[in-house]
């Protein structure tokens, strides 16, 4: 389980990076940085906290609500702790037509959670999540920036076990 | 075989490189329309083209970007939607993960045609390997000159920025995503004003698919009207169509407009038919919102005339016997699919995906899902039937964006045309509720 953090700060190429974000905007609209800045947080710490919301907004020079606010709005950041690893599987049309239910069902039993849970471990974390726009090649789960295509029974024991190494 | 304009070089090796794909031609309407032409002459040919909104809308690309306010002194703006997330759709997804020079070709000559100098591929937040390839990409294209101050000696300026999404589909409508782009959380703004007058920043914006763009260097090469030849009446050149369901070959496929349901269906070149063994029940022909259509109305209209893959065609009928293009999210289902069931999870989706903001959808795509869930489990009755068609005709047109008609579309027209399904759900609970269960027709009630 990743902790929440005491000193907030980005890793120096990530404060690089972020100053190279803020810069792509026209002057006095570095707010349109702010889902960049927040994928580039969950990145490092893995879910964004209180914590780490109010220093994105003091990098933005916005009002902590106004990161607030979005960060409740948009289902890809995490605002508690996660896993080491995040399943986000698509529970939409075309992936359960594939089977999509008993994979993902299969997946939960297998990891002995329930969507939205972690494993006591806290390798895993499993989210329902809606349609990852791979609908031809489903059932679909994504870890992170990876795309796990064409899952049976089968291939979620094999993609477990390897990253349970 | 077919004309291919966005997809003839995407199997060649190499293809997402500056290299490969200058090699076949790529970046040669950047020099053609930078050089030879006027911004207003780009815009003439994307008219002359008739390629129509490739998101879902088709509406005509050409005919949108002359409603650009151009006042002085006022930056302009465009916008690329890839916020892919319409159920049934990837053709942008694998697009661009394939051919990122494409688009950023698209987008060098429109933003010169629009006037604008600094532009925005605003991607879903789920794609950030996709983020990552059209960034390396545009870094290629800055390299060689194509991108960045004074273009090819041309004096014009172009930057392209990569936006990402956070998850969250209402940001695949105009403003919504616009919103977004600002920081904020993704509430559709009231119309007028038209992004065209107020858009990004509250200056003039187009925002256009991914697809109608990566038509234009096509379009600027071969000329306007050599675009139109292909197709079918208004329905012009070629449309990228995701397959996905119960079919053997599920993939994108670009076709000409104008190909029979049937061929797209059944042919060997495209979705190959229906998966061994199975036969066909019913299809989503442009992404989950649009309505469902039942077996005899799919490869033939109620007329008895042949359903084509054109925008006219397939909303042939209107919405008693007809549906939509849309974004060409082709969803097949065999006899194996449980209608009630697939309609309470695409409602579990819009109630999911419901900005809030307006009453009728944040409300009526919940009391849609509840109603759904409990038909699905047994425990509905016949009122809740027609209760959800209710539902649904007081959230269409009700709100500030189409995300209310999206949600409202998919649940009514499956009540059109399955409402035994629904019936024998109420019947039959116990037999409803068996794992796997599907109504088989009147044969099943016995």
């Amino acid at each position: 389980m990743t902790e929440a953090p005491n000193t907030v700060a980005f890793t120096p190429d990530r404060l690089a990076k972020s100053k190279e974000i803020i810069a792509r905007y026209p002057e006095g609209r570095q707010k349109s940085a702010l889902l960049p800045l927040l994928h580039l947080a969950q990145e490092q710490w893995g879910w964004v906290s209180p914590e780490v919301m109010d220093y994105v907004a003091e990098l933005l020079s916005i009002l902590p609500i106004e990161v607030y606010e979005v960060a409740t709005f948009y289902t890809m950041f995490h605002l508690d702790p996660v896993g080491k690893h995040v399943i986000e599987y698509c529970r939409t049309g075309p992936c359960c037509l594939m089977g999509g239910e008993d994979v993902y069902g299969y997946l939960r039993e297998k990891l002995g959670v329930e969507a939205g849970q972690t494993t006591a471990d806290g390798k895993f974390t499993v989210k329902e999540v809606e349609c990852l726009a791979a609908c031809g090649w489903g059932p679909v789960f994504q870890i992170r920036e990876k795309y796990y295509m064409n899952l049976t029974r089968e291939r979620v024991d094999e993609i477990i076990d390897e990253l349970s190494k | 075989m077919a004309k291919k304009i966005l997809t003839e070089y995407i199997n060649v090796p190499g293809i997402d490189t500056f290299e490969v794909y200058r090699k076949h031609g790529g970046y040669t309407a950047v020099e053609k329309a930078l050089k030879t032409m006027t911004p207003e002459e780009v815009v003439e040919e994307a008219k002359k083209s008739g390629v129509r909104g490739r998101g879902g809308a088709g509406f005509p690309m050409g005919m949108k970007w002359s409603f650009l306010a151009k006042p002085e002194g006022v930056p302009r703006y465009l916008v690329c939607n890839a916020d892919e997330s319409e159920p049934g759709t990837f053709k942008d997804h694998h697009l661009m993960k394939e051919l990122p020079h494409l688009l950023i070709e698209g987008m060098i000559v429109s933003s010169f045609a629009l006037g604008a100098h600094k532009s925005f591929i605003y991607v879903r937040g789920e794609l950030m390997y996709v983020i990552r390839i059209l960034e390396k990409a545009i870094e290629e294209a800055k390299e060689k000159g194509f991108l960045g101050k004074n273009i090819l000696g041309t004096g014009y300026d172009l930057e392209l920025v990569v936006q990402p999404g956070g998850g969250a589909y209402i940001c695949g409508e105009e403003t919504a995503l616009l919103e977004s782009l600002e920081g904020k959380r993704g509430n559709p703004r009231n119309k007028p004003p038209f992004p065209a007058i107020k858009g990004l920043y509250q200056s003039p914006t187009v925002v256009n698919n991914v697809e109608s763009i990566s038509n234009m260097p096509w379009i600027i090469n071969n000329g306007g009207d050599a675009y139109a030849a292909i197709g079918v009446g208004r329905s012009t050149g070629t449309k990228l169509i995701s397959a996905s369901g119960h079919i053997r070959k599920p993939g994108v496929y670009e076709i000409e407009l104008g190909v029979s349901v049937d061929e797209f269906l059944n042919s060997d070149e495209y979705c190959g038919g229906v998966r061994d063994g199975h036969y066909l029940k019913a299809l989503v022909a442009g992404g989950s919102s649009v309505p469902i259509l039942p077996a005899h109305l799919i490869t033939k209209t109620a007329n008895g005339e042949d359903r084509l893959m054109t925008y006219e065609s397939l909303s042939d009928g209107g919405f008693a016997t007809g549906s939509m293009l849309g974004s060409g999210g082709f969803i097949v289902f065999d006899e194996t699919a449980c209608i009630v069931r697939n309609t309470w999870n695409f409602s579990r989706f819009y109630h999911h995906e419901s900005c809030g903001q307006c009453s009728p959808c944040r409300e009526g795509t919940g009391w849609m899902e509840k109603v759904l869930h409990r038909l699905e489990h047994g425990h509905g009755s016949m009122h809740d039937i027609d209760l959800l068609v209710d539902i649904s005709k007081k959230i269409e047109g009700n709100t500030i964006c189409p995300l209310g008609d999206a949600a409202a579309w998919p649940v009514a027209s499956a009540i059109r045309h399955f409402r035994e399904e629904f019936e024998w759900h109420v019947t039959h609970p116990h037999e409803a509720t068996q794992p796997g269960a599907v109504y088989m027709g009147s044969a099943a009630l016995v």
